[in-house]
């Protein structure tokens, strides 16, 4: 499905990630862990096509096509989603209005008609309740006033809504309590398929619980220095990440 | 950063669609303004004395005084003797002076190519139109059908020949020509605009609109529109304009008065569409309008409603005086200035009789290099007890080189008045463009979405088909001023 090889990229001048090589097969969940400063966050937002990212080598390939030629809408059309880890709050803009005009935009590219409004409307009742979003929420602005909780639930609604073939949950986890990782964690487990796939950027085993990564990446100054098994997340949340580097001579 | 490119790209090559120029015989005076041109101005309309001495006292007055500077604008100096002050398109059909039943064909595509069919059939839903270009007006559709109800719905200039008590009353009454330069000009060489008047107990059944157009080069527009809505009527009116894309400066400097007697209510819609001159700055037509309703009766309503995303310069503040007890106005407006476009516009909402009420919604949006500016003035009379005044001026910036000003003014000689003014400035943050483009949505229909988001609560104030056009105009206008 994602292929990335020898990917290099900075950010205002600076090198953040220095040879990336990263293959996600059809159905498979990885998950990316590593200190702050990592990389992590960098690598999403480069996949996903931040304008404010310069990629200086390498290429991503995705379901055969050449990623880094896209403009983030077409990725977004292709089947790429960005879970955000602080969505922004747009004011003005419902989220009816806004999940509408994504939704009618992705079918415009596949060459689909627009959905009808009620059909949309039912659309938007049906996936609410993946993340048991209320629908006192769906109809505000986008993200306006919403809890750090309810963002990231909206988040996963728009998944829900969207049906990529591809998540990033950059994350996803940061600023929620027990319930609402479960509810949200439940969420993507739901639209999970043979067929799509994810990458789970997080510090901590909790999500992972939930998730059940199959490979494991850890992340430390720009390159993928590890990877393995769910068994490996495990254990950083018991040792940390000191034994990996001095493992691999860091 | 491809991406970005190709959407600035399509951007500078979009067009202003109204822009095209007619082929029609147009019967044009000589350039310059004198004596002589406001005496030949009357004579082709054949007025009445009373009116040709309305426009020489105006002139005289006119002649004495010096063009306003304290705008936030930088307004290129207007040479008032290299402009023709009428210019007739329906002139080719054997010496016709405007609105009969025999139109230039030419002139009805053009209007149809406007959107503003001018066959009744083909009408928009329950909309009259008066249509005017240049100097003259073209045609007044449903006329007899609103005569029905006693309505009446002409150009000014008809109004002048079939109704003089009513144009005299009520001419210069609410806007004298001694009010500002640019009104002294307006009541010297006023060519054509709308009259309206809707007698007592009357709902007007549909929307009265005039659409104005200036087609021919190196002419001035000065229309001049009068709205009487007597006690218990009911009016609701808008107003269209657009222009040809033309490398020089055309002046348009209209005045519109706005008479609403008791338990009256008047709602004034503009969309304001003129050309802005090109994406240097270059031409664009210079907006210099002066508009104000009387709120004569007691608990009378008048609402104004603006959209304006046209003109190199707008300098406008649509006004009510609430004269009659309990009287309510309204004042909506959404300004969009994009490139070199500048505006200064607002209002004045005038408290002297008891317990009026007045609300001020104004929302600018700035984009490009240009300049936007709020200004308001809140007066409240001694005589104003319990006036009420809700003001919001909320000012949205897109990119770093546009300006957004606000000039709030408060003169309150009554203690019991309250009034209210609240400022907002926000920016079309990078962050939530890119929130949209990962969600599949392009930046021109995010900043689409986000301008339309902001501007709702005036948009919803518009007639319904109105609303559409305003918002589709709003996403054409902002085009290019990201990325």
């Amino acid at each position: 499905m994602l292929q990335i090889n020898n990917l290099h990229a900075r950010i205002n001048g600076k090198e953040i990630l220095k040879g990336i090589n990263l293959t996600v097969r059809d159905g498979e969940v990885h998950a990316i862990m590593g200190l702050n400063g990592a990389g992590k966050s960098t690598l999403s937002n480069v996949i996903v096509g931040h304008p404010a990212y310069e990629v200086t080598e390498g290429e991503i390939i995705f379901n055969g096509k050449d990623l880094l030629k896209m403009s983030p809408e077409e990725r977004a059309h292709e089947g790429i989603f960005l879970s955000f880890q602080q969505p922004v709050e747009i004011p003005g803009v419902s989220m009816v209005n806004f999940m509408r005009a994504a939704l009618n935009a992705k079918r415009q590219y596949k060459g689909e008609e627009p959905l009808s409004a009620g059909d949309f409307l039912k659309l938007m009742r049906e996936k609410r309740q993946i993340v048991e979003l209320d629908s006192r929420l769906t109809s505000r602005s986008v993200n306006e006033g919403f809890s750090g909780g309810e963002k990231k639930r909206n988040e996963i609604f728009q998944m829900a809504m969207l049906e990529p073939t591809f998540s990033i949950l950059d994350e996803t986890d940061s600023g929620l309590d027990v319930d609402a990782l479960r509810i949200v964690a439940e969420g993507f487990n739901k639209l999970r398929t043979p067929q799509t796939s994810a990458l789970v950027i997080t510090h901590y085993q909790r999500l992972l619980d939930y998730l059940k990564p199959d490979i494991i990446h850890v992340l430390i100054g720009g390159m993928i220095v590890k990877t393995a098994g769910p068994e490996l997340a495990l254990e950083i949340e018991n040792r940390g990440f000191d034994w990996i580097k001095e493992e691999v001579g860091l | 950063m491809d991406n970005k490119n190709k959407f600035v790209r399509e951007v500078a090559e979009k067009k202003y669609e109204y822009g095209f120029t007619t082929d029609v015989q147009t019967e044009v005076i000589d350039k310059g303004l004198s004596e002589d041109v406001v005496r030949l101005i009357s004579e082709k309309k054949g007025e009445p004395d009373w009116l040709l001495e309305f426009r020489l006292n105006a002139f005289r007055y006119w002649q004495t005084l010096e063009a306003p500077t304290w705008g936030h604008l930088k307004m290129p100096e207007i040479d008032y003797q290299d402009i023709s002050y009428y210019a007739n398109p329906t002139a080719g059909k054997s010496g016709n002076s405007g609105n009969t039943k025999e139109i230039d064909p030419e002139l009805m595509k053009t209007f149809d190519k406007l959107g503003i069919p001018l066959e009744e059939r083909l009408a928009l839903s329950g909309t009259a139109v008066d249509a005017v270009m240049d100097s003259v007006s073209v045609k007044t559709t449903f006329r007899e059908k609103l005569k029905e109800k006693g309505i009446i719905f002409c150009s000014i200039s008809e109004a002048v020949k079939e109704h003089p008590e009513l144009v005299r009353e009520y001419l210069g009454s609410v806007v004298p020509y001694k009010d500002n330069f640019f009104a002294a000009l307006n009541s010297a060489v006023f060519s054509d605009g709308s009259f309206v008047y809707i007698p007592t107990g009357v709902r007007c059944p549909m929307e009265l609109s005039t659409y104005f157009r200036i087609n021919a080069r190196g002419t001035g527009q000065f229309e001049r529109t009068l709205i009487v809505c007597d006690d218990d009527a009911y009016v609701s009116y808008l107003e269209g304009c657009t222009a040809p894309m033309r490398d020089e400066n055309q002046l348009h400097a209209a005045i519109v008065e706005i008479v609403v007697k008791e338990n009256a209510e008047v709602k004034y819609s503009t969309v304001q569409n003129w050309y802005p001159g090109d994406a240097e700055g270059k031409g664009g037509v210079l907006n210099l309008v002066t508009k104000r309703g009387h709120l004569r009766g007691r608990n009378s309503r008048l609402s104004w409603t603006q959209v304006e995303t046209g003109s190199a310069i707008t300098w406008k503040y649509p006004s009510c005086v609430l004269s009659g007890e309990g009287a309510q106005a309204e004042f909506y407006s959404v300004a969009v200035t994009n490139n070199y476009q500048q505006a200064d516009t607002g209002t004045k909402m005038i408290h002297i009789g008891k317990n009026t009420k007045s609300t001020i919604i104004s929302k600018g949006i700035s984009a490009g290099k240009s300049q936007n500016a709020y200004r308001g003035l809140v007066k409240v009379a001694k005589t104003a007890d319990n006036a009420r005044n809700y003001s919001s001026c909320d000012s949205l910036l897109l990119g770093s080189k546009c300006g957004a000003h606000t000039f709030p003014y408060m003169d309150v000689h009554n203690d019991t008045a309250v009034v209210e003014h609240e400022a907002t400035t926000s920016k079309i943050s990078e962050d939530q463009l890119f929130y949209c483009n990962q969600r599949g949505i392009n930046t021109e229909e995010a900043v689409s979405l986000i301008v339309n988001g902001y501007a709702k609560e005036v948009i919803n104030k518009l007639p319904m088909e109105f609303a559409v056009e305003a918002q589709k105009l709003l996403g054409v206008s902002l085009e290019g001023s990201v990325g």
